[in-house]
């Protein structure tokens, strides 16, 4: 099936197997390999990325469903802003929120859907709203501490 | 260039941002499954279902036909040149190994077993001609769990005789490193305090988050193979050693890894299955498993049972311990193997002067996915059984739990101390660790409130946990490993090179997949060298590059690998020293070498290290008796272990009606030594707990009565995410007791916080019920079992049937014993 | 990781949808958030030649109010249906518990009328919707039918949607005013509820309703409790002694989670808590 989509501001086109999902056609047929796969249930949310500017697991989403949509990855998510890293990009970076990296593209992902419904989140209302993303290195501590220093230094 | 810039202030000990960082934080990475090669091929893997089977046939004519396969292989296929999954650590020398195929081609011993693999221009593709792959199998009997095991009815390999493949044994009478722990313990019946317990070390899968994913390129002169590994320079050897490739031929990648925790320091048949077949096709190949693939076939971690005695006089002061270990090695003995369990022997002792001691170790072979090393190997289990006694014990004598370690920790002006293990603790200060644990914890205030609930029978009950731990690592003196018939050496490696820029290139043997090791070993260099750490580049993972190592495990990076890096910039700096007193015209012995600069004593002259590398990249003037480099290296073997230590505070909430348990509160204090970079320490220590954490409260890998994988997804195996965990208190103590045997000063943290986390939490839940009648809770310490040891004795929990009055006869889940969760 | 082949569909309309079910029978599967569905795809546990995706079905879509009742479109996300303000006044117990449905990732993809159609004894949206008392607006061949709650939840995995149907809608009955909680027992947040209550009460108490999660194979009432709590007081002791009751006549499962007894108890505890904070107890 052909679709067309905007994926990281670039306007792209391809044949597609409607089996193939979308976290695999970003790194299978556009190299976008910055979004990763770390289960098949749909537990883990590495490959979270932002569909029409709203956090999905990229594994739980078809390519044939992202055509005539928006897909922002990891990739571009720093093209958005000022700069050359978005704010919560930053805080992962300053609050050492990250160890083997593997996890870090959802969970940056999910962090600024986060704060983008709530700019100021609890340390609880963090904590519940990265529920879908496993982190096996950090221990979460940093995770959220990045999370919240993102929403002071107005990430949102 | 660099020359004029000023030295930074101290690196060592600043809170320095990742170097690493940039590029994982913007999807800049390099996993392996990134890799793309022009005509890759790629493999999928045929598994069997079967825990133990006997192979009849295996039909692949339709999965070859099947669209853009190239070749479906089975062991029948390859002969020798598969080569062979190795086990680098006898525990014994009459240990029984079964031969481990990677891809067997007569019978399978574990479900997940890999019997064909498929080879097909697209990943879907060699996934879709998976499915046709007709295999037909003879099942066979299957042996679980370690009980089973022993009673050698049933055998995992029939053609071994039996399921027991070795027994270790230390004893200090015997080693002459302490008493006789029988008659202490005969003593103790007489006129103290014997405290007999079982625990059990359940199984846990490291789950690392990025899955193993191997490419094999065989085209050009060296073979390369690029792996999600902790361990390149291990696996380039075995790929020698085992598949008759020269090692010269052979180059060996371990890109950007997501995560080991000891599941990726293995040498797996996933790679070995790849490496054969682009040989044997010559093109490259990829293989990334799922992650159902991941649980049940990457090695899984723990899993034991420990039969203990302890022996105490009436006030609490130990008098011996015996320890019995039954491990469950799962189907093969895999590369470290029984050596897991052993490491644990010399750790029972813990920080205690335990007069007597008595190890055993029995590792047998069950129809189970292999085990090997996980976060900790071999001593969280040890501490897990010592610091739980040791509560066990405070209550038996009636005091607190922080006094009865008191009575028998070695104190701060005995060391260095010889323990009844035989191992020399250099340096610690359990006292200092304790005290600053304490006040931050608060822990008189939550003692209070603890007496305040338990007399109003509070429906949420609190415990209070404590785990004084200590551990030993920075693996190892290459001698101890050799008395210990380890097959390979614990020596790092470690080169300087200065290039004509002034850029300063350092090339490290570790392997690291998250650990910081560029950020950290900038700042040593920088500190060291004395030149700014934006210029110290760290190259590491390549055995091309780095040449000699033994990668990363047991928490040695920094201590052993460390510790080369400082002697090749000593180095650097001495030849160096030649190179100014030339070009000064100064004597070597009036040059002072400090912020990157040599200076004449007694003059403004002076020359900086990197106006030195310069001149030796024109070599326009040079000594005559100078060979034009001042690029060094180094090859460190420690000549002890490092000690660190840590006292470890949990405070746990236990609804009683539910049996849920919440962790409340959680502080910690470990002495490391010398901290080069606070931020990843507390990263380390962070992670670290969790995994602790996670084993006393969600994980566990259960294998039913048949041998399947029950927990084979992250559905069922359940790693906890941010919702249920909390912040800590990581603190550390003001003036650590620094490592006495290595320059900077350090000690390992890297599985520190898995060691000490366990015990503590399952202390806090046994505490908070303890009133209860409640002295154990088998881990993971579910909802289920702590509702259940609170009404064990006053008829609430009913047993399973009496609970049932509504049930039909014939339903599907009348087995009580089913949902239980032993799984073994 | 990667589903068997199939073809893939994308009807506009109801009726387009139909006819595709029609033609392809039980090779086709009816795809609505896919977040059930999508994982069983690439586990390959199921193997349709035909996915019927109603995402482009934007009649399917959006809450509104009809009188007596509320109606939510079968297409409708998590997300959208939890930060409803129809839902919150009318059916709060339907908020709360949508709130708890896997993670805000699959929320934002998942649709209200995917998870009670895939009839996941364990998911978390089956036992509100019982307890409300909600009707399940089903369209076929034939034209629509309307189907009660209690008739809608047959087996595992099984309801009264026929192999040629679609459920397009939910009827939620005003309960405007009524508290509401759902209490879920979870030992990590990722993971299905090992029991979960879904409580609604009017007054405290004048009258309750009380949903079961994963204690059969389909969602249940604690009928018992119900009529016991009709008229009781909401206090502590007078709500535990009904929620007593809330096991009668279930037989959840025996899993790693946790035996049948355990839930049963586990039922009769979460049943007191749910009620009393839905009651402001």
């Amino acid at each position: 099936m052909k679709i067309e989509l905007t994926v990281d501001g670039a306007a792209v086109s391809d044949d597609v197997e409607p089996r193939m999902l979308l976290v695999q056609y970003l790194r299978e047929k556009l190299g976008k390999t910055g979004t990763v796969i770390g289960c098949d249930t749909s537990n883990c949310g590495a490959c979270t990325v932002h569909l029409d500017g709203t956090s999905v697991k990229s594994c739980n989403v078809l390519a044939v469903q992202a055509g005539g949509r928006t897909v922002t990855t990891i990739e571009g998510l720093a093209d958005t802003v000022e700069g050359d890293l978005h704010p919560v990009q930053e805080s992962f970076r300053e609050c050492h929120g990250l160890q083997c990296g593997f996890c870090t593209p959802g969970m940056i992902m999910q962090a600024v859907d986060l704060l983008k419904e709530n700019p100021n989140p609890s340390e609880e209302e963090v904590r519940l709203g990265m529920e879908g993303n496993l982190c096996r290195c950090t221990g979460y501590h940093n995770i959220v501490k990045s999370v919240l220093h993102a929403a002071g230094g107005g990430a949102a | 260039m660099t020359a004029t810039q000023e030295r930074p202030a101290a690196e060592i000990g600043k809170d320095r941002r990742r170097k690493e960082d940039q590029r994982l934080i913007t999807g800049r990475t390099r996993w392996t499954d990134n890799i793309t090669l022009p005509g890759m091929l790629h493999l999928a893997m045929v598994r069997s279902p079967f825990a133990h089977a006997a192979i009849t046939s295996i039909d692949v004519e339709a999965a070859k036909a099947a669209t853009n396969v190239v070749a479906v292989l089975t062991g029948r296929d390859f002969g020798d040149e598969l080569g062979a999954c190795i086990n680098a650590w006898p525990i014994t020398p009459d240990q029984k190994t079964p031969p481990h195929s990677p891809m067997p081609a007569d019978r399978v011993a574990f479900a997940g077993e890999i019997v064909a693999v498929v080879v097909a221009r697209s990943a879907a593709e060699a996934r879709d001609a998976a499915e046709l792959v007709d295999v037909e199998y003879d099942e066979q009997p299957a042996v679980l769990g370690i009980k089973n095991a022993l009673e050698d009815s049933v055998l995992a390999h029939p053609d071994l005789g039996t399921n027991k493949s070795a027994l270790w044994v230390f004893d200090s009478s015997e080693a002459g490193t302490g008493g006789d722990v029988e008659a202490a313990i005969q003593q103790a019946r007489t006129d103290g305090i014997v405290i007999e317990r079982e625990y059990r070390q359940q199984r846990l899968i490291p789950a690392f988050m990025e899955p193993r994913s191997v490419v094999v390129d065989p085209t050009g002169e060296q073979l390369t193979m690029w792996s999600a590994t902790q361990i390149p320079h291990i696996l380039r050897f075995a790929l020698a050693a085992t598949t008759g490739v020269p090692e010269s031929k052979i180059r060996v990648i371990a890109p950007d890894v997501g995560g080991g925790f000891g599941g990726k320091l293995q040498t797996t048949p996933e790679e070995w299955i790849a490496w054969a077949v682009a040989r044997r096709l010559s093109k490259p190949v990829k293989y990334t498993e799922t992650r159902s693939e991941s649980l049940v076939s990457a090695h899984h971690g723990r899993d034991q049972v420990q039969t203990l005695s302890l022996a105490a006089d009436k006030d609490g002061k130990v008098t011996g311990l015996k320890v019995h270990l039954d491990a469950d090695l799962g189907a093969y003995v895999s590369l470290v193997g029984g050596g897991i369990p052993v490491l644990g022997a010399f750790m029972f002792n813990a920080i205690y002067k335990f007069p007597s001691y008595r190890f055993e170790c029995q590792t047998v072979l069950t129809n189970s996915t292999w085990t090997d090393a996980y976060r900790g190997a071999g001593r969280p289990e040890a501490t897990y059984a010592v610091e739980r006694l040791m509560d066990e014990l405070a209550a038996e004598v009636g005091v607190d739990p922080l006094v009865i370690r008191e009575r028998n920790w070695i104190t701060h002006e005995e060391f260095p101390f010889t323990t009844v293990a035989g191992l020399e603790y250099d340096s610690g200060n359990y006292e200092a660790a304790t005290a600053r644990a304490k006040e931050v914890f608060g822990y008189d205030a939550l003692r209070a409130e603890q007496g305040e609930r338990r007399a109003r029978g509070d429906r949420v009950q609190l415990g209070i946990g404590v785990s004084t731990f200590t551990e030993m690592c920075g693996l190892a003196p290459s001698r101890v490993l050799g008395s210990l018939d380890y097959g390979a050496g614990g020596w790092e490696h470690a080169s300087v090179r200065l290039l004509a820029t002034g850029k300063v290139e350092v090339v490290t043997g570790t392997s690291a997949h998250g650990q910081g090791h560029e950020t950290a070993f900038s700042q040593i260099v920088a500190d060291r060298l004395g030149v700014p750490f934006e210029d110290v580049e760290v190259l590491h993972g390549d055995t091309q590059v780095a040449h000699r190592g033994l990668d990363t495990y047991g928490s040695r990076s920094l201590v052993v690998g460390g510790e080369a890096l400082v002697q090749a910039v000593d180095k650097v700096i001495d030849k160096a020293r030649h190179l100014a007193s030339h070009l000064l015209e100064a004597s070597q012995d009036d040059l002072d070498y400090g912020g990157g600069r040599f200076t004449v004593r007694g003059t403004d002259q002076g020359i900086a290290i990197q106006e030195l590398a310069t001149a030796t990249f024109t070599g326009h003037n040079y000594p005559e008796d100078m060979e034009l480099s001042i690029d060094a290296e180094a090859t460190y073997d420690p000549v002890n272990f490092n000690y660190p230590h840590g006292t470890h505070l949990c405070a746990m909430e236990v609804d009683t009606e539910t049996g849920a348990v919440t962790m409340r509160k959680y502080t910690c204090c470990d002495d490391i030594g010398n901290i080069i970079n606070p931020l990843i320490v507390a990263g380390q220590v962070h992670g670290g707990l969790v995994q602790g954490i996670a084993q006393a409260l969600w994980e566990e890998a259960v294998h039913d009565d048949a041998g399947t994988l029950v927990t084979g997804s992250f559905v069922d195996y359940l790693l906890p995410t941010s919702a249920d965990t909390i912040s800590f208190d990581v603190l550390h103590t003001e003036e650590p007791s620094v490592c006495t045997t290595n320059t900077l000063g350090t000690k390992g943290v890297g599985e520190a916080g898995t060691i000490a986390s366990t015990p503590a939490v399952v202390n806090a839940v046994v505490d908070a019920v303890r009133h209860l009648g409640v002295d154990d809770i088998q881990m993971p310490c579910t909802p289920e079992r702590v509702w259940r040891a609170i009404h064990a004795h006053d008829g609430d929990a009913p047993t399973p049937e009496s609970a049932m009055p509504h049930f039909e006869e014939d339903a599907p889940n009348q087995d009580p014993t089913a949902g239980q969760g032993a799984g073994q | 990781m990667i589903p068997v082949k199939f073809d893939y569909l994308a009807p506009t309309s109801v009726e387009e949808a139909l006819a595709a079910l029609g033609e392809h029978g039980d090779e086709a599967k009816i795809m609505a958030g896919g977040q059930s569905l999508l994982p069983v795809l690439r586990m390959r546990l199921n193997a349709p030649e035909v996915v019927i995706d109603l995402g482009g079905i934007d009649s399917l879509r959006g809450i509104r109010d009809d009188g007596d009742a509320i109606v939510i479109g079968a297409m409708t996300t998590h997300h959208d249906v939890r930060e409803h303000a129809l839902v919150r006044e009318h059916a709060l117990l339907i908020s709360k518990a949508v709130a708890e449905v896997a993670d805000s990732q699959i929320r934002h993809r998942g649709t209200f009328g995917g998870a009670l159609a895939h009839a996941d004894p364990a998911g978390d949206l089956g036992a509100p919707a019982l307890a409300l008392g909600a009707q399940f607006v089903i369209a076929g061949p034939g034209g629509s039918r309307t189907v009660e709650a209690d008739d809608f939840f047959v087996d595992l995995f099984e309801t009264a949607i026929g192999e040629d149907e679609i459920l397009t809608e939910v009827r939620i009955p005003k309960h405007t005013g009524w508290g509401a909680h759902y209490e879920k027992f979870v030992r990590v947040a990722h993971q299905w509820p090992i029991v979960a209550v879904a409580a609604t009460v009017r007054g405290s108490i004048d009258e309750a309703r009380v949903g079961l999660t994963n204690m059969g194979s389909t969602p249940l009432r604690a009928r018992a409790t119900e009529a016991a709590l009709a008229g009781a007081s909401a206090t502590e002791d007078g709500v535990r002694e009904a929620s007593q009751l809330a096991a009668e006549g279930t037989n959840p499962p025996t899993d790693l989670n946790g035996a049948s007894d355990y839930r049963k108890h586990l039922a009769r505890v979460l049943t007191g808590r749910a009620v009393l904070k839905a009651a402001g107890a």
